[in-house]
């Protein structure tokens, strides 16, 4: 592989962990949102260049589908969830900004450290995004902890989802069909959370999960 | 020209001689960073770290010179430029580092000369270095929205409180070494992310003439868009500060990660 | 005589003289005595080690005294780590016993003082000479509790015993880990000399062991956090005179101890070794430099400024273990000298600013900065000192702290050569927290200078100060001058330390003299350079001109007149920017979390007759999470064993018939 063609795929996925950071630096929900299609649109470019890469069909495929679900269907519909529920000015953060952006960068090091330690045998093009995406996974699991509203949880989980995409783009040859029926699991448990958002919203007033913490009996 | 210096009845030796020293130091880092040719006579003398250290012994200078006569304005200025500074600084290091482990050396020179050689290639972690970089001179010229140098109110003003005391010469002196450190941040911008038009080494008078006509286009450019984004964008408040430098910090830490992971980084 | 005959010779009259001075006892004489022959003492030992390192003396040397473990002897050995060392300890110890001279006068029991003085620096001395575990640990010893009687020493003033008593304890525990680590080092065989040591290694667990051992015996005394909390209670109790000794001093024999252990008998580092010092030389410069932030009393500031520039000492140290493991002996070299150059450096300008400590502090009576200000104008001599200490330690240009850490930043800059991962990613991590800790020290120091000596006075003790005896002025403006000369002229300094540095990890440094314009080029001219003696030049010239200028070709007409204030300006003192104030912005961005700090705000209602308060207050998390419960265990340890005092005698001795027998099993079973 070509220099440039490394350069751009590093680029790519470097652009991924960063839009991850930026994502952890973000309170308030709006914003979050956008970023989050920022990601979702780094994300088919990447696959797309992987296709282009390795002149694998099928991962255009993948890119359409990151493009349309996470860039354009998930983003909107969250946009409208939040408008509804009227917390589209919220600010969010369970801990500061700093001991997060701090504890993100600890993991992008501790991501790279394993996985760059564990692969030292792999193509350094799978290495790069191997590392990338363990780190996008980990900051997406940062984001669910530190986040309290429901919302921020769910662009957090999708977040690790697409770390997981970049995984599989990276590992040459995982089939079209598992990568389908990862898109369609993650659609149905968007709607799932979607409709469970609006339940919790019925009974307690609020998406605050602490809340729930305080009706799961005996705490009150 | 002609203005006498009206000085307080306590201001100390230290409180005259300041001006000049934060002067001076500044002006010898400005004299190290490459402008319009590379490899001058004395740029080894000092090298990336040198000129950010020399730019710290000016603002040393400068926040005791504050404090000297005694007032309430005066330190007020001088711990809120050591708070940023103590922030930008990290930020600062992250973005020698990643230049340094990109080029193999801390010489701007060398720096730029490697910048124009064509094995850079396409990389996140200069472009995440240059966003880095521009904050943290955002931050260290005083400018908005972190502090403004137009103000001379009590909440907004960082610089300014400083030589609050001054008058006269040893004010024109300390304001034209704050003109000085934003031609200094500018340049260095521009001879690392920007360097072509540099003249290389033993370059003839025409490289050299062409060296500093690009030079004049980049101070322009950068002069138009510092005004464009101080028109566009409000003062924050102060403890914004930390966050504001924290995120240039984290994408200068980020960019070093990148590159251990970069062509080149990987073995 | 061989070198090490004189300075053996050097060390013992300075013990020696510790019993005349106890005879003589309060009269003049015992003082001009005591810092005199200290001063002429250590000034010969001094210089011949000085010689020696830079090779006109016979560099090496054995001796064997006939005293100690009969089978071994009182073994001492000189090369160049000990040289330069030696050189450290000795110009310390020359230059506080002339501040003494004419600090010592104040001393209200004198008789508390100068005996421990001589014989901590007698021990000093033998520790760096010691070739053997016991002579090695007696001479530790009796550096500590020499420096514990002298912590007590002014044992009425409040605190001051408490002090030695936390002082006593951490170095109890530092010896004992220590005594361990050589235990270990021995082996078997009980072979305690170093000689054998260093011929058979220790290897694998046991190599991790003496490691982890010399960390905490070594690093407790120099004040490696978290073992640091001594530190600032015991060095300020001192007499400034012994603070500077102990700050400057005493932490780099603590360091030599280190290097000794880990670097020389201890054989071949693994690559991990060094994640640990790192790891705790990052967290102490930045620790120590924060707790420095935020203290009121002067002394204290300059003790827990001691602990940040242990930290960068110890990053020096670790990065040459890196360095070492992946044999990469020209890096090595750079960060061993980096970490011997600031040990040397920190020994200069911590002595230069406990002396001005000192001096303030007979000036006025006070350490409370809060109720200093405006010395410039009194002390003016004792202020340009101070200043220059203050420019040095803060690491800026040209003085000598800059050129240290920047050699540090060199050797952190050649990471990426590292194998290891997670050294790759670590180091960059040290680097930026030695920046941060790097700017904080210049706010800390520009704190302590613009309180102490900028502004208006802010007590009546402030406003009458005089300047200090000729003595105190000579020995901070000679500090003053080698801070400035060893900043401009490094090239010479890293030449000296090449040997020792050769001596701890087999790799030196290209000569630096030689260089045109001398400067400094560690690894090769396109990569990095410093000229001290240009940039000197050229802050001079342009200041100067600029002056110069401005004068000729504009006004220089000046007029005093009442300060502008933005035109309301206060006459009362009590409206200046106080310390507590200045440190208030950082209090609130790095505190918060890492010191615990908080900030308390009791506003009365409108129409209230109740004056606001403010409290700030912070903690030390490290004390509260770490000791407080070891105390609470041992107190409770204490109370539990209480009760074997009221025993009947048969409980007794059955209970040393039970623990005989054990021991016997134990020896039976194991053998």
């Amino acid at each position: 592989m070509s220099d440039l063609s490394f350069d751009i795929a590093h680029l790519l996925a470097g652009g991924l962990v960063l839009i991850s950071l930026l994502m952890l630096y973000q309170d308030r929900l709006t914003a979050l949102i956008n970023v989050f299609a920022a990601q979702a649109v780094t994300l088919s470019l990447s696959v797309a260049w992987q296709a282009y890469v390795q002149q694998a069909p099928h991962l255009y495929v993948t890119a359409v589908i990151a493009l349309a679900f996470k860039a354009l269907a998930i983003p909107v519909a969250l946009h409208r969830i939040i408008k509804r529920l009227g917390i589209h000015r919220e600010i969010d953060q369970v801990v500061g900004v700093g001991p997060t952006m701090l504890a993100g960068i600890g993991l992008v090091a501790l991501a790279l450290v394993v996985m760059l330690g564990v692969t030292s045998e792999a193509d350094r093009l799978a290495r790069e995004d191997l590392a990338f995406a363990l780190s996008v996974v980990l900051l997406g699991l940062l984001m669910m902890i530190t986040r309290r509203n429901a919302v921020g949880l769910v662009v957090g989980f999708m977040s690790l989802e697409n770390g997981l995409v970049l995984a599989a783009a990276g590992a040459k040859g995982m089939p079209l069909v598992v990568e389908i029926s990862v898109a369609f699991s993650v659609l149905v448990a968007f709607i799932v959370i979607g409709v469970f958002l609006f339940r919790i919203r019925e009974r307690f007033e609020t998406v605050d999960v602490a809340a729930l913490d305080r009706f799961r009996g005996g705490q009150g | 020209m002609r203005k006498e210096v009206v000085l307080a009845h306590n201001a100390s030796w230290l409180f005259r001689v300041a001006p000049y020293l934060i002067f001076a130091g500044t002006w010898v880092a400005a004299a190290l960073v490459p402008t319009f040719a590379t490899g001058l006579m004395f740029s080894w003398s000092a090298d990336l770290i040198a000129i950010i250290a020399l730019l710290g012994t000016a603002r040393f200078f400068l926040a005791l010179a504050g404090m000297d006569i005694g007032t309430s304005f005066g330190g007020i200025g001088a711990s809120r430029e050591v708070m940023i500074a103590t922030l930008a600084e990290p930020a600062l290091l992250m973005i020698v580092f990643s230049l340094a482990l990109l080029a193999g050396s801390t010489q701007l020179s060398t720096i730029a000369g490697y910048m124009l050689s064509s094995n850079v290639g396409l990389r996140v972690t200069l472009a995440l270095s240059l966003f880095s970089l521009i904050m943290v001179a955002i931050a260290e010229n005083a400018r908005i929205p972190v502090d403004n140098p137009a103000t001379h109110l009590e909440l907004t003003m960082v610089h300014e409180a400083m030589v609050l005391e001054y008058s006269a010469r040893h004010l024109a002196v300390i304001e034209l070494a704050s003109f000085l450190k934003l031609l200094l941040y500018v340049s260095l911008i521009a001879c690392v992310f920007a360097p072509w038009g540099l003249a290389p080494v033993g370059a003839g008078a025409a490289a050299h003439l062409l060296g500093i006509a690009t030079y004049a286009g980049k101070l322009a450019v950068a002069g138009v868009l510092l005004a464009l984004f101080e028109t566009a964008i409000a003062k924050m408040r102060v403890f914004r500060a930390p966050a504001f430098l924290g995120a240039a910090f984290m994408m200068g830490i980020l960019g070093v990660l990148l590159l251990f992971v970069s062509r080149g980084g990987l073995r | 005589m061989t070198p090490l005959q004189i300075l053996l010779a050097g060390a013992g009259a300075l013990l020696g003289l510790a019993p005349a001075v106890v005879a003589l006892g309060r009269s003049p004489g015992a003082r001009a005595l005591t810092y005199g022959g200290a001063l002429t003492l250590c000034g010969l030992t001094g210089a011949v080690a000085l010689l020696s390192l830079l090779g006109l003396a016979s560099p090496t040397g054995d001796a064997v005294l006939p005293l100690g473990l009969p089978w071994v002897g009182a073994r001492f050995h000189l090369d160049a780590l000990s040289a330069a060392f030696l050189v450290v300890v000795n110009l310390g110890g020359a230059v506080a016993s002339f501040y003494a001279l004419g600090y010592g006068r104040h001393e209200t029991e004198p008789q508390r003082v100068q005996p421990f003085y001589l014989a901590f620096l007698a021990g000093m001395n033998l520790v760096v000479l010691a070739a053997d575990a016991f002579s090695f640990l007696i001479a530790w010893e009796v550096m500590s509790l020499a420096s514990w009687a002298l912590v007590v020493a002014r044992h009425r003033e409040a605190g001051n015993v408490r002090a030695g008593y936390v002082y006593l304890l951490m170095a109890s525990f530092g010896a004992l880990s220590l005594l361990l680590a050589f235990g270990l080092l021995a082996g078997p065989q009980g072979a305690y000399a170093f000689d054998a040591m260093r011929a058979h290694r220790a290897a694998g667990a046991v190599a991790a062991l003496v490691l982890a051992l010399a960390i905490l015996g070594a690093g407790s005394k120099a004040g490696l956090v978290p073992l640091h909390v001594w530190l600032p209670l015991a060095h300020p109790a001192a007499p400034s005179h012994v603070s500077a000794l102990m700050s400057g001093v005493m932490t780099k024999v603590a360091v030599y101890a280190f290097i000794r252990i880990v670097f020389d008998l201890a054989g071949p580092p693994d690559w991990w070794w060094s994640l640990p010092v790192l790891v705790l030389g990052g967290a102490t410069t930045v620790m120590g430099v924060l707790q420095a932030l935020m203290q009121q009393d002067l002394k204290r500031v300059l003790a827990f400024s001691t602990v940040e520039n242990v930290g960068v000492v110890f990053i020096g140290l670790g990065l040459a273990l890196a360095f070492r493991a992946a044999q990469l002996p020209a890096a090595a070299a750079l960060s061993m000298t980096a970490a011997l150059f600031h040990v040397f450096n920190h020994a200069a300008f911590k002595s230069l600013l406990f002396f001005g400590a000192g001096a303030v502090q007979e000036a006025t009576g006070e350490r409370d900065i809060e109720r200093l200000g405006g010395l410039i104008q009194r002390m003016p001599q004792t202020a340009l000192a101070f200043l220059g200490g203050s420019l040095a330690i803060s690491a800026l240009p040209p003085l000598n702290g800059f050129v240290s850490e920047w050699l540090t930043f060199q050797a952190i800059l050649m990471s990426p050569r590292l194998e290891a991962w997670a050294l790759k990613l670590l180091v960059p991590a040290v680097g930026a927290l030695m920046a941060l800790s790097a700017a904080l020290a210049a706010a800390c120091f520009v704190r302590v200078f613009g309180i102490v000596f900028l502004g208006r006075p802010r007590s009546a003790a402030a406003g009458g100060a005089r300047e200090t005896d000729l003595f105190c002025r000579t020995a901070l403006l000679a500090l003053a001058g080698i801070c400035l000369v060893v900043g401009v002229l490094p090239g010479f300094v890293i030449d000296a330390l090449a040997p020792a540095a050769e001596a701890a990890v087999g790799g030196r440094l290209p000569a630096q003299v030689s260089q045109p314009w001398l400067s400094i080029v560690p690894i090769a001219e396109s990569r990095s350079s410093y000229n001290g003696i240009l940039v000197l030049a050229f802050i001079a010239g342009s200041a100067g001109m600029c002056a110069a200028a401005i004068h000729q070709f504009a006004s220089r007409q000046t007029r005093r007149g009442p300060a502008w204030d933005c035109g309301a300006p206060d006459p009362s003192p009590a409206t200046q920017y106080t310390a507590a104030s200045f440190a208030q912005p950082i209090r609130r961005v790095f505190a918060t979390t890492l010191l615990a700090a908080r900030e308390d705000v009791d506003m009365p209602q409108p129409g209230e007759l109740r004056a606001s308060r403010f409290q700030a207050t912070i903690g030390d998390p490290i004390w509260r999470t770490l000791y407080a419960p070891i105390a609470w265990s041992v107190d409770l340890a204490a109370e539990r064993l209480n009760r074997l005092q009221f025993l009947t005698i048969r409980l007794y001795l059955s209970l040393v018939f039970f623990a005989l027998i054990g021991l016997l099993l134990v020896l039976a079973l194991w053998t």
